[in-house]
């Protein structure tokens, strides 16, 4: 069966490893805080300007000039800090940041992303997507794996204007945990009760498969 | 106004000579750390065709977004827009122009500006619709845009606590570019929630020194949330 948002989250955080500095995008990726291995010690960075972002606070906890880059209100974790938008792009730009969770619309087999854009709809820009797709060596895109229609979003090349280029390394869809490398998918891990057949037939763009591939545990 | 005093005793004052078509440099991150009464005082003005460059553009009765009805804004540069229906409408009519800017690359844009750095490299968007008519250079084997900073004719700033003579103090993520703004603005007005006097602010903890400070302006402040979200206090929990 197709992984649910939580699933994706949780096997996303089997990713994280101690002492990591993360960066969670909107929507799936902010999922993955709820799911940091107990004893682990993972730092969040929001690109407004945060890094050691805490939990949602208290009612009484509140406050304005303490927000996310979701703009919703947060708290600090223990060791925070706090610097302006020019330092934290710096960190990201700079390769400081240890994993990029994002979501996108459709990757490619040469790693390009499309996250930002559907022509003729709203466009609201792209936000620190750019910079984070650029500046990060390790990032896992979440995303489903094909619409609601079954039009793979795992493509030979990206139809919507491009986030980045070349920049993708790792999707990890509701159906499988993929690789990109040499121009081609590589199939790592399928969802529990998800058939290779299954993956292949959502997956435009080539995808390579050898050997057994194991389902994902949790 | 005297020597390194930098405060005025209106918005009026803090504002004067701002007039039409000038490019204003706006610090704030959605409606977190945004200069609200500044904005308040442009809106009272009515100056028009003014381009801003803001990481966003308000809502639609808050922040910038209340310059947008009497169209005084003719273009905004920012790297997320799109949170009011009135921009959506005068963006989708082409009455507004709209660039959109990574963010990491606004913040170095205004920053490379404030330092007297013409443009700068960077692998943001490259292969993307932002590289369009940009040049492209390889370093090290790697594919990189130009991108040219960014001055304005006026900076609006919010900080926290300033002393008379502009040094400022922000408060945790409303500091967001608007240290970056600060510097970047042929003249830069900068309100605080409280000023002391030079000598009680700690010189080693001041984020933005006075020399890019012009006007500071003391006013209160609304501080919307965008976003409201809470967990259940540990009694309830």
């Amino acid at each position: 069966m197709a992984l649910s948002r939580e699933q994706i989250a949780q096997r996303v955080a089997q990713e994280l490893q101690d002492g990591y500095y993360v960066n969670l995008g909107i929507g799936i990726p902010t999922l993955v805080a709820n799911y940091v291995p107990q004893g682990m010690e993972v730092m969040l960075q929001s690109e407004n300007g945060l890094l050691g972002m805490g939990q949602f606070p208290t009612e009484e906890e509140i406050d304005a000039d303490l927000i996310n880059a979701g703009k919703q209100t947060v708290t600090m974790a223990t060791g925070a800090s706090i610097f302006d938008s020019a330092e934290s792009f710096a960190m990201i730009r700079g390769g400081h940041v240890d994993l990029t969770v994002l979501g996108a619309f459709e990757v490619d087999v040469n790693g390009n992303i499309a996250s930002y854009m559907i022509p003729g709809k709203l466009i609201k820009g792209m936000g620190g997507a750019m910079d984070l797709v650029a500046g990060a060596d390790n990032i896992i895109v979440t995303m489903t794996h094909a619409s609601k229609h079954g039009v793979s979003k795992l493509l030979t090349e990206c139809s919507l204007p491009l986030t980045g280029k070349g920049c993708i390394k790792k999707v990890l869809t509701d159906l499988a945990f993929i690789e990109i490398k040499e121009g081609k998918f590589h199939l790592l891990e399928r969802a529990p009760g998800v058939s290779v057949e299954e993956i292949k037939n959502l997956t435009e763009g080539e995808l390579v498969v050898s050997g057994d591939i194991p389902e994902m545990t949790f | 106004m005297a020597g390194f005093d930098k405060v005025v005793s209106s918005y009026e004052e803090a504002m004067a000579g701002l007039s039409d078509n000038m490019t204003v440099i706006s610090g704030g991150f959605g409606l977190c750390g945004i200069a609200e009464n500044l904005i308040n005082e442009i809106k009272k003005k009515g100056t028009k065709g003014l381009t801003f460059v803001s990481n966003n553009c308000g809502v639609d009765d808050f922040g910038l977004g209340i310059l947008l009805p009497n169209r005084q804004i003719k273009k905004i540069v920012a790297s997320y827009v799109g949170e009011n229906a009135e921009f959506e409408r005068q963006m989708m009519a082409g009455e507004l122009e709209v660039e959109l800017t990574p963010q990491g690359t606004l913040a170095e844009k205004m920053r490379a500006g404030g330092a007297g750095i013409p443009a700068f490299f960077t692998a943001t968007g490259f292969g993307t619709p932002v590289a369009q008519g940009k040049e492209e250079r390889q370093f090290n084997g790697r594919d990189y845009i130009l991108e040219e900073s960014i001055t304005g004719d006026f900076a609006i700033v919010k900080a926290w606590k300033a002393d008379r003579y502009g040094n400022l103090v922000f408060r945790k993520t409303a500091r967001n570019f608007n240290p970056l703004a600060a510097t970047a603005g042929k003249i830069t007005v900068v309100e605080v929630e409280e000023i002391v006097e030079p000598g009680e602010l700690d010189p080693d903890q001041i984020h933005t020194p006075g020399i890019y400070v012009d006007r500071l302006i003391q006013g209160t402040f609304e501080k919307r949330i965008e976003q409201r979200t809470v967990r259940p206090s540990e009694a309830e929990a």
